[in-house]
């Protein structure tokens, strides 16, 4: 793919993000082409999720730029984000625990009656098709969120994710709850959004399952880049230095985080 | 998945009678136990009564229009308090709310309004009517507003605004009783005149009849075009007989009670009418504090499940973080439950000042405590995301009977409040320990 001649989907400049004296985002930059997955790779508390939040408009940044399609966005909230064709299935969820997963999937975008009144029946209807091609065996439309199991949970998240034509797709941990069979089917669906030219960022701590599906990798350490590479330029015990030693390798774009030599 | 034959609800072998009961009707046990308790005392106060006195004065028409007139502030309360503790909120103010507005509606009905419109114009009582829903709702959005906005918890605002509010209702009485109220206006308390007689009252019990066969009906017809699992038609039958039987029982009570004597006299001779031996028997039928009860029930229940508002008072309930990262407004919503609260308080206030036919300061003076309790009681939930409107309403209900009872039985009120505040606990306590007992069923 010759993705460096298009104009990215997504391009995130210089962005910092702190809590307090923690600097959680450190003049990060990172971008996305579409139909390609980039995955995002480091260890626990490096900054992954504050980055990715900032893009989904959850956390809003102190400074830095971003520009979806060349021009400058405007992400103050997720209602905004959305407005951009970005979702995001967050590491925590964040489902409503107390309502079904039909009302969950269609939460903030509730299909309605001619009467303006929510169309439960309908939205079952469609949560159930959607259900089907990911979860098969997923059955508990009637119970709040909470009854579900783990991976459960994890499939109405992404089923919400997906389901309302994405262009730009955050996965923090997609499948960290589910088990092979449901996580095959995750990776088959991220190919499948691929070429439909969604563009995925992709978190997840399992380095070959980054390597099986991302086009690119980018690996942050204390909140800084420490570089960024196709993935057939690198390998994975090269990655895996980045992430522990924060150390770029020749095959990568070195970032503002890399230790020098 | 796409077959076109009906799925109904299979029947699995051995499950005992009333699971399976429960289970083709889809009623919700905690509604059954909240009933359960309630006959339970109905049925108890009746019955010591009958030993006591040597009549039972419980399951009387007079005793139990009385109990839903007495209910119904508590209740028109309870269905906004819900909402509110759903959202993981409280409102301590809705008391000094009522007593407030009810001072404005009064001074304005009886010092200001007829000097424009003149003293016995049938616009004062809706004008004012207006005038306190306009003041509830803004009361009501300005501590949602603290609260969503400046972040203050809604203890502190509405512990603020219950000082707050109550100390401005003196200002605006001075202290003194304003009475008596507009004519038209002390039809919403109640009694005789402020009850709709036997032919309405029948005739808003065929309409109930109607709407709820109507209503199972279109729920049957919505399932089956999505090919949802249907009720047993024999539910659906038993659902529909048990809600008309309710319908028409009350009915039958509330028509059994007749007005009082010397009223009905009254009535006879300005109409002309020879009495019969024994007095007239004019049924009092439903009144209209009750009718608001009902109109408030519906309404709230609308909104709580069939608008996108409700969906989300309830979503932030259960999770105000997931709420807005799915893009709800969550502090618009925040201030819309609160202002719902003001209106209802208003309403309230109303039905308690035409009750009285007078207003004072002091209206409304602890019933945030009732209506909380009537709320939790009715199985709304502190954790938040969690209650139902008809809960509240049967919590009101049994906090009522309660007292009622324990008037009919000669205890003081003290006696009362101590009866209720275990009631309270133990309602809790109980509940806490089912749901542990059936968490992730
Ligand atoms: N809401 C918050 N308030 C304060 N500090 C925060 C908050 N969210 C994140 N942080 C801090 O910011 C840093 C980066 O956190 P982040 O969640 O982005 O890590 P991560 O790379 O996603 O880690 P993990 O792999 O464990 O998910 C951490 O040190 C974390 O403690
Ligand atoms: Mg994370």
């Amino acid at each position: 793919m010759d993705a460096q001649t298009k104009v990215p989907l997504v391009e995130m400049k210089d962005i910092s993000l702190a809590f307090g004296g923690l600097k959680a985002v450190d003049h990060a930059s990172i971008d996305l082409y579409p139909g390609e997955v980039v995955g995002l790779l480091g260890h626990n508390g490096a900054g992954k999720s504050c980055l990715i939040k900032v893009l989904s408009g959850a956390y809003p940044r102190d400074s830095g730029q971003i520009f979806i399609n060349g021009e400058e966005a405007h992400i103050a909230n997720p209602r905004d984000a959305k407005g951009y064709g970005i979702e995001t299935i967050y590491q925590t969820l964040a489902l409503a625990d107390n309502v079904d997963a039909a009302s969950n999937l269609y939460l903030g975008r509730e299909i309605m009656t001619r009467w303006g009144t929510l169309d439960d029946s309908a939205m079952e209807h469609e949560a159930r098709k959607v259900m089907a091609r990911l979860n098969p065996n997923f059955r508990r439309f009637k119970d709040p969120v909470t009854a579900l199991s783990g991976g459960q949970r994890q499939s109405v998240a992404i089923a919400r994710a997906i389901h309302f034509n994405a262009r730009i797709l955050i996965m923090d941990e997609p499948t960290a709850a589910l088990g092979p069979a449901e996580t095959a089917q995750v990776g088959e669906l991220i190919k499948q959004l691929k070429s439909e030219g969604i563009g995925i960022f992709l978190i997840s701590h399992d380095i070959h399952d980054v390597f099986d599906l991302a086009d690119r990798v980018t690996v942050m350490k204390n909140g800084r880049i420490v570089g960024a590479a196709p993935v057939k330029d690198v390998t994975k015990d090269e990655v895996l230095g980045m992430i522990i030693l924060g150390k770029c390798p020749p095959g990568a774009t070195p970032g503002p985080g890399a230790v020098a030599g | 998945m796409s077959s076109s034959a009906p799925i109904v609800r299979s029947d699995v072998p051995d499950e005992p009678l009333f699971k399976r009961l429960m289970r083709a009707t889809e009623i919700d046990t905690r509604m059954v136990g909240m009933i359960a308790a309630l006959t339970l005392i109905w049925v108890g106060f009746n019955v010591y009564t009958y030993f006591q006195s040597g009549e039972g004065l419980f399951l009387t028409p007079r005793n139990l229009w009385n109990l839903t007139v007495q209910t119904s502030s508590v209740a028109v309360m309870a269905t906004g308090m819900v909402l509110i503790i759903v959202m993981r909120h409280i409102d301590l103010s809705v008391g000094a709310i009522l007593g407030f507005v009810s001072t404005i509606i009064g001074v304005t009905q009886t010092s200001v309004l007829p000097y424009y419109l003149g003293l016995d114009s049938p616009y004062i009582w809706i004008v004012t009517v207006m005038l306190g829903l306009v003041v509830g709702a803004a009361i009501g959005a300005l501590h949602g507003s603290l609260v969503a906005y400046l972040g203050i918890p809604a203890f502190i605002v509405t512990l603020g605004g219950q000082l707050f509010w109550r100390g401005a209702a003196w200002w605006v009485t001075t202290g003194k009783t304003i009475a008596p109220l507009d004519e038209r206006f002390a039809l919403m308390g109640g009694g005789p005149l402020g009850s709709i007689g036997a032919v309405a009252s029948w005739s808003l019990a065929a309409l109930a009849c109607i709407g709820i066969v109507i209503g199972l009906y279109a729920g049957r017809r919505r399932r089956l075009r999505y090919n949802f699992p249907l009720r047993p038609m024999w539910a659906e039958i038993a659902l529909a007989v048990v809600g008309c039987f309710v319908a028409l029982g009350a009915t039958w009570v509330v028509n059994d009670y007749p007005w009082p004597e010397r009223v009905a006299a009254n009535y006879a001779t300005a109409h002309h009418i020879q009495a019969p031996e024994g007095g007239l028997f004019i049924s009092t039928g439903y009144a209209i504090p009750v009718l608001i009860v009902l109109v408030a029930g519906i309404v709230m229940t609308f909104i709580a499940k069939r608008t996108r508002f409700g969906r989300y008072v309830y979503a932030i309930g259960g999770n105000p973080e997931a709420a807005e990262l799915a893009g709800i407004n969550t502090k618009k919503i925040t201030v819309l439950v609160f202002a719902i609260m003001g209106v209802l308080a208003a309403i309230s206030g109303c039905i308690e000042s035409a009750r009285l036919d007078a207003a004072t300061n002091v209206l409304g003076q602890f019933e945030e405590l009732y209506v909380i309790a009537a709320a939790v009681i009715g199985g709304t939930s502190l954790m938040g995301g969690v209650g139902t409107i008809y809960g509240a309403l049967i919590g009101a209900l049994v906090i009522q009977s309660l007292q009622s009872g324990m008037v009919l039985l000669g205890f003081d009120s003290a006696f009362q409040e101590m009866v209720v505040g275990v009631v309270l606990v133990g309602a809790v306590g109980i509940d806490t320990f089912y749901r542990r007992g059936t968490a992730r069923g």
